[in-house]
């Protein structure tokens, strides 16, 4: 037999609030864990007999506020390098990989093309590409061509970073589904109007992720065209690291970047997490 | 074969002749002739593999055959004519899968051709867009976006969106297979009224009621050919191909005729 139902079903269960004791526990144990770890580090390497020439030498303090203006306005450089240097790769990986995904015998020379710079430009060093661009073309001194160093440094990471891009974003094309090609053509879009119109606005949601890890990537090498003489925050680092046979500047350098990254880091995260909350909720 | 079963000295708008298609080795269509006449209902049955979405997707060049034709109102789908998209804005296609964009919502589905393809203002477009989307009853749902919308109501928005162009020929791919048995219905219904319009339709289905209600004739391919037409009474009370019977007593044991 079936129990009689009560007229009304019951409530909804209270929701509990923040419960302190529950909360507390796994709380205390994790904060404790990480302040236990790290202070056992640094009872060690304060303890250590070299200890006091590590602080004079790293972590001075009168030599860190003497080096932060110059370092923090090298930095300005590195922020605004990287910006514009997204920017480009934005721009020209995207072209890189649409010319990469468009279909059809007429495009198959420019298919090899860009397949052939993406090997190119993935094999190479970064470093080797930013030397021999930022030294090599202003040394030739070609009348008409910008010979500052910044300006084909700057160069040598757009064309190495795109080649990186550039694949991210083939992926993206790649994994929208045939039938949205298909549905596209049977409507009558051109070729160039099913690339614009029905794949990338897809293909790039599906990548964001990827290429918010880029771009942190990116922020950091953006320090590599310190070799060629840009003054950026870790060029700046070295200049008064030269002069006073002191390394905290160069610490001071290494808190800027991670002041940067970490924001950054976290929101790819963010975007991650949501991407994926979506997809879920796409399979669902 | 049976003999053909268009009232002589009527044009057919869909002539299809000869039609072979190779998929590397494998013989995907064998010399397939078929003609839909005005106004006619054609339903494509056949087992899984047999060649029915590979022949619907020549008929508006998703595909191109690698021998024989496809003729709309006499002239090759192919002809010069056509232009680069008259072949499109006459013939629309829905498929088991809706591929709706989802990055856009049922109107931006809609209009989308009818702005980038035919030119029309997006003013234009989007009350074409609404009259046919009142047609399918969905009106409430045009700045839904894919996702927020049932299978059911996806494939009517799909449908619209075939429609939008004003095509005179609608090509169906199992555009019930991948709803729930209680949606069936709705898209069922939509398309029995395009029907009563007077749309020309080739309809591949696995809905044997489908090819029942609504068909004029059903072709059964294997092995693509087709092998048997006939209307769809006479199809399915009395097959006379070994293939066909089988066919049909597989389904029947399958509890789906
Ligand atoms: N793009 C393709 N490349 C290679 N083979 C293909 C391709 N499309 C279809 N085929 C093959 O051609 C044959 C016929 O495919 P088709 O999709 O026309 O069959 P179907 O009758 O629609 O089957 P189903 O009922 O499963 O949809 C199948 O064997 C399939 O594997
Ligand atoms: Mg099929």
């Amino acid at each position: 037999m079936i129990p009689e139902q009560p007229t009304t079903p019951p409530p909804p269960p209270k929701r509990r609030g923040f419960d302190w004791r529950t909360a507390l526990v796994p709380g205390l144990i994790g904060g404790g864990s990480i302040v236990v770890v790290f202070g056992v580090l640094g009872w060690l390497v304060a303890t250590n007999d070299n200890w006091p020439r590590i602080r004079a030498q790293f972590f001075n303090p009168d030599h860190m506020l003497a080096a932060l203006p110059r370092v923090a306005w090298g930095f300005l450089t590195n922020m605004q390098v990287w910006l514009i240097a997204m920017a480009c790769i934005g721009v020209w990986a995207l072209v890189l990989a649409v010319v990469r995904s468009l279909r059809g015998a007429w495009f198959a020379p420019f298919r090899l093309m860009v397949m052939l710079y993406i090997d190119i430009f993935r094999g190479l060093p970064a470093l080797l590409l930013v030397i021999l661009f930022g030294f090599g073309i202003p040394a030739l001194r070609i009348p008409g061509l910008p010979n500052s160093g910044l300006f084909w440094g700057g160069v040598a990471m757009v064309l190495c970073y795109s080649a990186y891009v550039c694949e991210i974003y083939r992926s993206g094309i790649d994994s929208v589904h045939e039938g949205q090609r298909a549905a596209a053509r049977a409507l009558g879009l051109s070729e160039w109007q099913i690339m614009v119109y029905a794949i990338l606005p897809q293909a790039l949601r599906n990548v964001l992720p990827s290429l918010m890890n880029i771009i942190v990537a990116l922020q950091k090498d953006v320090a590599l065209l310190s070799v060629i003489g840009v003054r950026d925050a870790v060029r700046e680092a070295q200049i008064y690291t030269a002069n006073t046979f002191n390394y905290s500047s160069l610490v001071v350098a290494a808190g800027l970047f991670l002041l940067a990254t970490i924001p950054m880091a976290r929101l790819a995260d963010w975007v991650t997490a949501r991407d994926r909350a979506r997809r879920l909720q796409q399979a669902g | 074969m049976t003999q053909p079963r268009i009232a002589s000295g009527v044009a057919p708008r869909i002539a299809i002749e000869g039609l072979t298609k190779y998929f590397g080795n494998h013989l995907v269509l064998d010399r397939v002739n078929l003609r839909v006449a005005p106004h006619e209902v054609v339903c494509l049955i056949g087992a899984s593999g047999s060649g029915k979405s590979t022949l619907l997707r020549c008929i508006n060049r998703l595909i191109e055959p690698d021998y024989g034709k496809v003729l709309l109102d006499g002239v090759p789908v192919e002809d010069p004519s056509f232009g680069k998209t008259g072949l499109q804005r006459r013939v629309g296609i829905v498929f088991q899968s809706y591929n709706l964009f989802p990055h856009r919502n049922v109107l931006g589905n809609i209009t989308l051709a009818p702005i980038r393809v035919h030119g029309l203002t997006r003013a234009e477009a989007e009350a074409r867009a609404h009259e046919v989307l009142a047609m399918l009853g969905m009106e409430r749902f045009a700045r839904a976006y894919p996702e927020q919308l049932s299978g059911g109501q996806q494939q009517r928005v799909a449908l619209a969106r075939a429609l939008a162009g004003g095509p005179d020929v609608l090509l169906l791919d199992e555009v019930t297979a991948a709803l729930d048995p209680e949606l069936v219905g709705e898209v069922m219904a939509a398309i029995k009224a395009q029907k009563d319009r007077g749309m020309t339709m080739v309809i591949v289905t696995h809905e044997m009621g489908f090819a029942r209600g609504l068909a004029d004739r059903v072709c059964f391919l294997d092995g693509g050919r087709i092998v048997e037409e006939a209307p769809p009474e006479a199809l399915f009370t009395a097959p006379e191909h070994p293939r066909t019977q089988a066919f049909l007593s597989r389904l029947i044991e399958g509890g789906r005729l």
